[in-house]
């Protein structure tokens, strides 16, 4: 992708009711990042009339935190946190920043590329924002980024044993990796004292088919909250 | 041994004769099947859903309690993932707005209308006035029927179950609105890139007409029954109170972060389909507690209402004009030409095979939804299915402050406040 306007849609310029959409103007933010921190800033182009700056994945922190604290930037609301991996496999996976200005009504979207052969890896902004709590959760269980500095790094949509890989990225087939029957096993034989407390266990159909040990501990009377 | 005492411990189970709960351990073992005397027995870990009414969908919260204290809430989150992010990348653009109408289902219409703009911004399309006149009107009643929504089973949380009555029927009416224009109360899939699935019906506009003339009544009731009502002030006054910063921090949106004292509403300060020419109010809160979230609330379906009357108002004056865009390569050709017009036949065959195609590029289309800000962030490659779909979820955002209201307050606030963040779980697991 390079910089300046998207190609102009096939079959615009016909007809009045289709016009291009005022584009947009380049974010002033980009010339401040460039005099602040010069090589740390990558690159940028806009889209949409959008403005998106790549940073330097080690330095991303100090850049967000700059953007957030500097007078006449103000970024102080993180809109979104989230990530791109793009069909073509050679190409780096992103992580997108939205940020927004809520006092100056100005929006900005930072990106860090992360080069897919080694562990991907990014600084938290839990510091910077709380809001980035859960949105940094979400990327690192559909996409597999650690976000160091993260205090509470777990799966937040799919369960914390979920063992099948991380489902946005590109190689995650839409199927899974598992097929239903292997889900369906896996499930089963997890151990049922994850899910259901002894007493709903000794009313189930399969008290049975339970492992010995659970079953004398249930003729013991045991009941409730053991380890 | 009073027979009152032995009653009460044949009629309750879980409880002996001296009324001390048996169910509950009273110490914990490490293993060794030695019961040490309470180690945990004054913080105790309680489980609330995920098919608890209360939690308002699926959600699970794992509490531990100091005595009615909460000291720390534990969200469990995804009992309703779908993957529609993923999916949406396997299907063409008009084929992902059947998807929208899943995930935030309280207001569909809303989400349709966010992601035909978010491709239409993409490709660089001015929609026609009467498209954008009708979008609006989408987008408001679904506000409306959203906040009935939460008013009504908020009130039902805390013990009211009359004003729930009267928000459903309220919410009845525009159900039957919306089913008349698309033919489903819920999954409505209204919107195309360009334009929208059908004009309104022969008519529609009076019905309408009829329930913004009628609608103040109801609540008008509403703000009779709660606003000076001491056992709902005494509920929610103070209780799950956030700051300005916090909710800022938190990145919050739509009435939660109103209530909060923020005066930010998408709709004024980044207007899209001409938000900025209608005439109407932001309200904003001043103590972020859930009293104020109600009245925000409640507020905006006042301002809803006048907002419907003023897009009635263009509405007539833009009788017969179209509603969609008159590129072929957008729009679908209508029917009667496609079978007779070999033009409009290859066109209508394009966009049933190959559907519309963005240039390469990206964008980022926010727009006011009920729960908060909706986003779509959508990458394209030129081709006729997006590299990634993105979804802003604002209930899930806002879910994430659910444990820092909590912490402190009772376990009976917990559900006023999990009420007050008004989250659909569509919405929150995707």
């Amino acid at each position: 992708m390079t910089s300046g306007q998207p190609e102009p849609v096939p079959g615009t310029s016909q007809g009045p009711a289709v016009r291009r959409a005022r584009p947009g103007s380049l974010s002033s933010s980009v010339a401040a990042l460039r005099d602040a921190f010069g090589p740390a800033i990558e690159r940028h182009f806009m889209s949409s009339g959008q403005t998106v700056v790549y940073l330097d994945p080690n330095r991303s922190h100090e850049v967000l935190a700059w953007l957030k604290d500097t007078p006449g930037q103000e970024y102080n609301y993180l809109t979104d946190v989230t990530a791109v991996d793009y069909r073509d496999p050679e190409r780096p996976l992103e992580v997108v920043y939205q940020l927004r200005s809520l006092g100056r009504k100005a929006d900005l979207r930072l990106k860090v590329a992360l080069d897919k052969r080694v562990p991907l890896e990014v600084q938290s902004v839990y510091d910077l924002w709380r809001g980035a709590d859960w949105l940094e959760r979400e990327v690192y269980d559909m996409f597999g980024v650690t976000f160091v500095g993260h205090p509470d790094l777990r799966r937040i949509l799919m369960w914390e044993t979920y063992a099948e890989g991380h489902p946005l990225r590109k190689d995650f087939p839409l199927r899974g990796h598992f097929s239903r029957a292997e889900q369906t096993r896996q499930a089963l034989a997890a151990n049922p004292e994850a899910h259901y407390s002894l007493e709903e266990l000794s009313i189930a159909e399969t008290y049975g088919e339970l492992p010995k040990e659970m079953q004398e501990r249930l003729a013991r009377g045991e009941r409730g909250f053991l380890k | 041994m009073t027979l009152r005492t032995v009653e009460m411990a044949l009629a309750t189970p879980g409880v002996d004769a001296a009324g001390t709960p048996t169910r509950i351990p009273l110490g914990i073992s490490d293993g060794d099947g030695q019961y040490r005397e309470d180690l945990g027995a004054e913080h105790m870990l309680v489980n609330i859903g995920p098919q608890h009414p209360a939690t308002h969908g699926v959600l699970r919260l794992v509490l531990e309690l100091e005595g009615e204290t909460v000291r720390r809430c534990i969200p469990h989150i995804g009992y309703l993932h779908s993957g529609f992010e993923k999916l949406g990348e396997y299907r063409q653009y008009n084929q992902i707005i059947p998807l929208t109408d899943r995930t935030d289902y309280l207001s569909p219409m809303a989400n349709n209308v966010c992601l035909a703009l978010t491709v239409e911004k993409l490709m660089g399309l001015e929609l026609t006035e009467r498209c954008k006149v009708l979008r609006v009107i989408a987008c408001e009643m679904s506000r409306i029927i959203s906040h009935l929504v939460w008013l009504g089973t908020t009130g039902i949380d805390l013990g009211a179950f009359t004003p729930f009555l009267w928000s459903f029927q309220e919410r009845e009416r525009i159900y039957n609105l919306q089913e008349a224009w698309t033919g489903a109360r819920l999954t409505t899939s209204l919107t195309r890139v360009g334009g929208l699935m059908a004009d309104i019906p022969e008519g529609w506009e009076e019905g309408l007409r009829e329930f913004t003339r009628t609608f103040p009544k109801t609540l008008t009731e509403v703000d009779t029954m709660f606003t000076r009502n001491a056992i709902w002030i005494g509920r929610t006054q103070g209780v799950g109170a956030l700051t300005a910063e916090e909710a800022i921090n938190l990145s919050l949106s739509g009435p939660m972060l109103r209530a909060s004292g923020v005066d930010y509403d998408v709709r004024k300060d980044r207007p899209y389909l001409d938000y900025e020419t209608y005439e109407f109010d932001v309200p904003i809160g001043e103590h972020g507690d859930i009293y104020d979230r109600y009245r925000v609330r409640l507020e905006e379906m006042w301002q809803s209402n006048r907002i419907l009357e003023q897009a009635l108002d263009r509405l007539e004056r833009l009788k017969g004009a179209p509603i969609n865009v008159s590129d072929p390569r957008v729009v679908l050709p209508p029917k009667s030409r496609a079978m007779g017009d070999m033009e409009a036949m290859i066109f209508h065959f394009k966009q049933v095979m190959e559907g519309v195609k963005p240039p390469a590029g990206e964008v980022y289309m926010g727009v006011e939804n009920p729960k908060g800000e909706l986003g779509y962030y959508m990458v394209s490659d030129g081709t006729s299915k997006p590299v990634r779909w993105r979804i802003r979820p604002p209930s899930f955002i806002n879910l994430s402050s659910l444990p820092t209201m909590c912490e402190g307050a009772l376990l009976s606030d917990v559900i006023a406040i999990n009420a007050s963040v008004d989250i659909v779980m569509g919405e929150v697991d995707r």
